[in-house]
């Protein structure tokens, strides 16, 4: 409320005030420890997903270093094989599972999506929170499991026959794809949510070709998502269904087919790596475009380049199964395939080029964290395209240069936008200004840090140190560079600290930030910072690409919503021309109950098939619970009476 | 002089940094490793220079129009001049692109068909076989008692075409020798083959590639590439049963073999023991190391393995032998007589 | 923000405190086999005098880790226990997958069997195998009964399945009713 009475103090005209007033008492969350649960709101959801994403990716990094110690020399005794296994494939799904997609797609996209579409609330705003709590309790059921000694232990991609059930016995195995079920339910609601939020909450005029990159990104993004997340949880539902109930879906000897796994998750795998991408490349161009002080360059090849790799993602996956003995012409194809993916990823690079070198950079901060992905990501990116060609591939596949490769494309290319995005958009989300020197000190002990651990590992990939070993011989000349790799830990950890350190700081201390520090053009900048409730006093309309810069001052607004519901505007796909009104369902417990039923018949399901018929019954009335019919629906609009004034 | 020494073993150590190893993708010792290696120089120098163009693209871009003032105006007009002239760029750059693409996929294709390419009438073959953790490798032959059974350590003539015939008994293992050629995955219901050749002489180091489990770490093997008559008469060698123990405590050994656990999974042959659940010991003194390349065929090393293999490689199928020490002895003494 | 995170640490470090399970024990390096561990293990009920014969051997550690089961039913298959008992259903040697078992049902009692081997044709594995295979193999054929948890029992193999797994096996009749041997399916 504090926020909405400073808005309503700096307000002169008081029927805007007014209108201030009486949307904040409507879009109001509820408060306290039961309004926790409650909470509707994408920023208020989006930032506990980020949160919540940061802890693991910290966590996963706890595990990295952990990996990185066993290494440091030949016939380390620090950690045994049995933990080692159970360590690496922790790092690997954490990070992949409750770090990357959850930060990168899910908390990012949620909190910054219905703001730059101009709208006060997330497509279906309970499914979302539902999504939340759901990639919690998959992040409680791995973590858990890890810390009783159930972890997972057959690698992040959990091959069969390995995590079949007779060479992975007991549950571990069943921990890893039942997180899979959770994390990828989650990230699917989320994709729902965020597709129709841009498709049909955009601020009328932000017709599809006016629409910000990044929402261009995240549409393909949840496109993606939607037709590759079911190929995983079959992938691990059948694994499921292999271990519990003993079907022979991956049996060599009933005729099951080991392959048929590593297509499934592969068919996923790939697209998952420009799902975590992608976003990544999106807060690129916003920031490129705003610190170069111009339009982007190249607009329209961006947006074709987006949706291609989003196409062309899917049509690549073979290529982690180069060594499988596939025939060669069909390997040809894929290598052609993942090159073809270079080119959209080159057109991005060369527009980034084309805009800074027109335009008038500024080099502030979040701009040298994108100097940074520009470096890091260049690599992953080229030592890619050498990892795309067979021959090569069956040298380096499953040695360390595939890990130093996909360090770099992964880190680079999320992990350096995340940094510039946090960077950019800290002043929306907290009101005040990230210290720049801490942010420096930052950077450079990270970049520093990365470079020497992950350069190193491709000399070590190319000395043919295979992937996943938890020891080597000393006369295998691998320890010099392990030395070196682990030791680049140190300024990365570093780093980290001083992140964690300026974050806590400048949410107390860091300088006022205003509406728009940065002077950017997107729509999420024209309301205070941080966001009100209500997100805008009155729903935008916008008449280009940059609206802020380019929008006239007497820009017209959307009249006709009230102010005492929730009332949201739906507007047509392409041309986002206002269609109706829409009613926001407001806060509700029945989405964390109904998570924390689905999250029970899950985690049973895994230790009796009983767990499915006794876990429906609360399912169903969670359900019952939350589609309740409250029967109000929105005012009908008088006909041919104007959207907008 | 302690500390002269301490710089001379450092020294050493940091030569050996610059020492790539026997396992290394870049030391190449088979033609087709010689072909791949060729194609990721070529390949690595092209995108050298597109590294390079890059960087000093950026570099060029931000060093140029950098404005320090904190809240300049963004540009708003049209200058047509300049997007046409970063039309044309950006046009030129992915046109490049394409081009080094393409040539990339070409080179690497017509490379793979020069690995893929090499086949024989005439070849050896031989059979690998994947298990946790060691591999099981065989020389199959028309007639049974013709057939040679190793484990670990595979012998191959130079100059000549070696078909490998891959399974695996339980997990995908992977099998990769970097300096022969690439890796092929050992997949169980799937058998597969391929094809490699040696030209020089030598002992050549190879792991598995593929994470099979608690000791994917150990699971090494080595390919012996020696002239026709060495093989001929190493296969000759391997063929025959297993030496008589002519020590009493060659004699007592083999007594304590046959009468403990060992039988239960070891097979020698011209004996009773006869089961192949693990590597084949009728020539174990033949080879140079034991537990898949982990420690080397030396008596201590085959005391402390049949004693505590768990230590070794925990998780490994062999199970512990607390045996009386001199039992150990005459059970060690009987292995290391078996050439 | 940040005390939002505390829950989640709160309960992330009470099931660390809650212990590890030993369901998922693996363990690696055996414990050195106790001295004389075939004498104390009790075969009948029958005792001249009191019954002073001490009970066997705790050998939970192998019946409760589903790691030392799948271990058993590995060896199950190599030590060719198949030959005589077939996958449980019995054939020159009695079915394994009913209770009723000459010579006891305890852990140490299928122990014994294995170790001293029986009359008609059931042969000894002392000194050919050691004893925490034996024991894995008895987790293993306890489990074929049901007599061990499902969490613990192994489920199908990658082999041919030609009965249905050990954790799904039904739960029996309780032993003590002697009479015919279950007739596998």
């Amino acid at each position: 409320m504090a926020v909405a009475e400073a808005i309503v103090a700096n307000d002169q005209d008081t029927g805007e005030s007014e209108l201030a007033r009486s949307l904040a008492r409507t879009w109001n969350q509820p408060k306290g420890v039961w309004g926790w649960f409650c909470n509707t709101h994408h920023t208020d959801i989006g930032i506990r997903f980020m949160v919540t994403a940061f802890i693991f990716l910290l966590f996963g990094g706890v595990l990295a270093v952990l990996i990185r110690l066993q290494l440091i020399r030949p016939e380390n005794s620090l950690i045994g094989p049995d933990l080692y296994n159970q360590i690496f494939t922790m790092h690997g799904s954490t990070m992949i599972f409750l770090f990357a997609v959850p930060m990168m797609f899910q908390g990012f996209g949620v909190y910054i999506v219905p703001l730059m579409c101009g709208a006060r609330n997330i497509a279906f705003p309970r499914l979302n929170a539902f999504s939340y709590y759901l990639y919690v309790g998959g992040a409680l059921v791995l973590w858990g499991g890890f810390l009783t000694n159930t972890g997972p232990d057959v690698g992040w991609f959990a091959y069969v026959p390995l995590s079949g059930p007779q060479y992975s016995p007991g549950h571990r195995a069943d921990i890893w794809s039942q997180m899979i079920t959770f994390t990828e339910v989650s990230a699917l609601g989320v994709a729902i949510c965020i597709a129709t939020t841009i498709l049909r909450h955009r601020a009328p005029g932000m017709t599809l070709n006016r629409m910000p990159i990044l929402l261009w990104e995240k549409l393909t993004i949840s496109i993606a998502v939607i037709f590759a997340m079911p190929a995983v949880m079959i992938a691990s539902g059948l694994l499921l269904l292999d271990r519990l109930v003993g079907t022979h879906f991956f049996n060599p000897a009933e005729g099951g087919d080991v392959l048929l796994y590593q297509h499934l998750f592969w068919f996923f795998g790939h697209p998952e790596v420009y799902i975590i991408f992608l976003p990544g490349a999106a807060i690129i161009s916003t920031l490129v475009e705003c610190f170069s002080r111009r339009r982007i360059i190249g607009y329209t090849p961006i947006v074709v380049s987006v949706v291609a790799t989003g196409f062309l993602g899917f049509s690549v996956w073979v290529h982690h199964m180069f060594a499988t003995g596939l025939p060669q012409l069909s390997e040809s194809f894929f290598t052609a395939a993942s090159l073809m993916i270079v080119i959209p990823t080159g057109v991005q690079f060369f527009c980034w080029v084309a805009t800074i070198w027109n335009g008038k950079l500024q080099f502030r901060l979040p701009m040298l964290w994108c100097f940074g992905f520009f470096f890091v990501f260049l690599i992953g990116g080229l030592s890619g395209v050498m990892l795309a060609s067979v021959p090569i591939d069956l040298q380096v596949h499953d040695t360390y240069f595939v890990v130093a490769h996909f360090h770099y494309v992964l880190i680079g290319g999320a992990l350096f936008p995340m940094f510039a995005g946090i960077y950019f958009w800290f002043p929306k989300i907290t009101g005040r200004m990230a210290n720049a020197t801490l942010g420096k000190w930052h950077f450079w002990l990270f970049f520093i840090g990365f470079n020497i651990t992950f350069f190193t590992l491709h000399f070590l990939g190319l000395r043919g140190m295979p992937r996943r070993v938890y020891t080597y011989g000393p006369d295998m000349h691998w320890q010099g560079l392990n030395m070196l790799a682990s030791s680049g830990v140190v300024f990365m950890t570093a780093g980290l600290l001083v992140f964690l350190i300026n974050v806590f700081r400048s949410v107390r201390v860091g300088e006022l930030a205003g509406n728009n520090p940065w002077g950017d053009a997107g729509l999420e900048w024209s309301m205070s910072s941080p966001p009100p409730p209500y997100n805008f006093l009155h729903i935008p309309t916008v008449s280009g690409r940059d609206p802020l810069w380019e929008d006239p001052p007497n820009q017209p607004v959307v009249v006709g919503l009230r102010d005492d519901i929730r009332e949201t505007l739906v507007t047509h796909s392409l041309d986002a021309d206002p269609q109706h009104k829409d009613e926001d369902p407001g806060p509700s417990i029945w989405p964390f109950l109904s998570a924390v039923t689905v999250s029970a018949a899950f985690v049973g399901s895994i230790f009796t098939p009983w767990a499915v018929p006794i876990g429906a019954p609360p399912v169903i009335a969670t359900l019952i619970g939350w589609l309740w019919p409250r029967g109000q629906s929105p005012t009908p609009r008088p006909v041919g009476e104007s959207w907008v004034r | 002089m302690n500390s002269a020494r301490h710089l001379a073993a450092y020294l050493a150590v940091q030569a050996k940094v610059l020492d790539p190893g026997p396992h290394s993708v870049l030391h190449s010792a088979a033609p087709q490793a010689g072909h791949i290696e060729w194609l990721y120089w070529f390949t690595f120098w092209i995108l050298f220079a597109v590294f390079v163009l890059m960087i000093v693209a950026f570099t060029r871009a931000s060093a140029k129009a950098r404005v320090v003032a904190s809240h300049p105006l963004p540009v708003i007009e049209k200058d047509e001049a300049g997007d046409r002239r970063a039309g044309w760029a950006v046009g030129t750059a992915i046109g490049i692109t394409v081009i080094a693409l393409f040539v990339i996929l070409v080179v690497s294709v017509i490379t793979g068909k020069r690995v893929e390419g090499l086949t024989s009438k005439n070849p050896v073959t031989i059979q690998i076989t994947g298990h946790q953790w060691w591999w099981e490798v065989t020389y199959p032959n028309s007639q049974a008692d013709q057939t040679v059974t190793t484990a670990n350590e595979i012998h191959v003539p130079v100059g000549t075409p070696v078909v490998v015939l891959t399974n695996s008994k339980d997990v995908i293992h992977s099998f990769w020798a970097p300096s022969i050629t690439g890796k092929r995955d050992l997949l169980p219901g799937y058998s597969s083959a391929f094809w490699f050749e040696i030209d020089k002489a030598g002992i050549y180091h190879g792991q598995c590639a593929e994470f099979c489990g608690l000791q994917h770490a150990h699971m090494g093997f080595s390919i012996t590439a020696e002239s026709v008559n060495e093989f001929e008469a190493w296969q000759q060698q391997q063929l025959k049963p297993a030496a008589e123990p002519s020590s009493s405590d060659a004699i007592r050994g083999r007594e304590v073999f046959l009468t403990h656990t060992c039988l239960m999974c070891h097979t020698i042959r011209g004996t009773d023991a006869g089961s192949h659940l693990g590597p084949d010991l009728t020539h174990v003194a033949s080879r140079k190391m034991i537990a898949a390349e982990t420690l080397p065929n030396t008596a201590g090393a085959l005391a402390g393995w049949v004693v505590d293999p768990q230590r070794i490689k925990p998780g490994t199928q062999m199970s512990p032998n607390p045996l009386a020490p001199d039992d150990l002895q005459a059970v060690v003494a009987y292995l290391q007589s078996l050439h | 923000m940040k005390h939002r995170s505390l829950p989640l640490v709160f309960l992330l470090g009470g099931i660390a405190v809650l212990g590890s399970c030993s369901r998922e024990n693996r363990i690696l390096r055996q414990p050195p086999p106790a001295n004389d561990t075939l004498n104390t293990i009790q075969i009948s009920g029958l005792n001249p005098g009191a019954n002073l014969i001490p009970t066997p051997p705790n050998s939970n550690m192998y019946q409760e880790s589903a790691y030392a089961v799948s271990e058993g039913q590995k060896l199950y298959e190599e030590y060719n226990c198949v030959g005589c008992h077939a996958h449980g259903g019995g054939g020159i040697g009695p079915p394994l997958m009913d209770r009723n078992w000459i010579y006891g049902s305890e852990p140490g009692n299928v122990f014994a069997t294995i170790m001293q081997g029986r009359p008609n044709g059931m042969p000894s594995f002392r000194n050919r195998i050691p004893e925490y295979q034996a024991w894995e193999i008895a987790a293993y054929v306890r489990s074929m009964a049901g007599l061990l948890p499902k969490g613990v029992s192994p489920n199908r193999t990658d082999q041919m399945n030609i009965k249905p797994a050990e954790s799904s096996t039904p739960e029996q009749v309780p032993t003590g009713i002697t009479g015919v041997p279950g007739q596998p399916k």
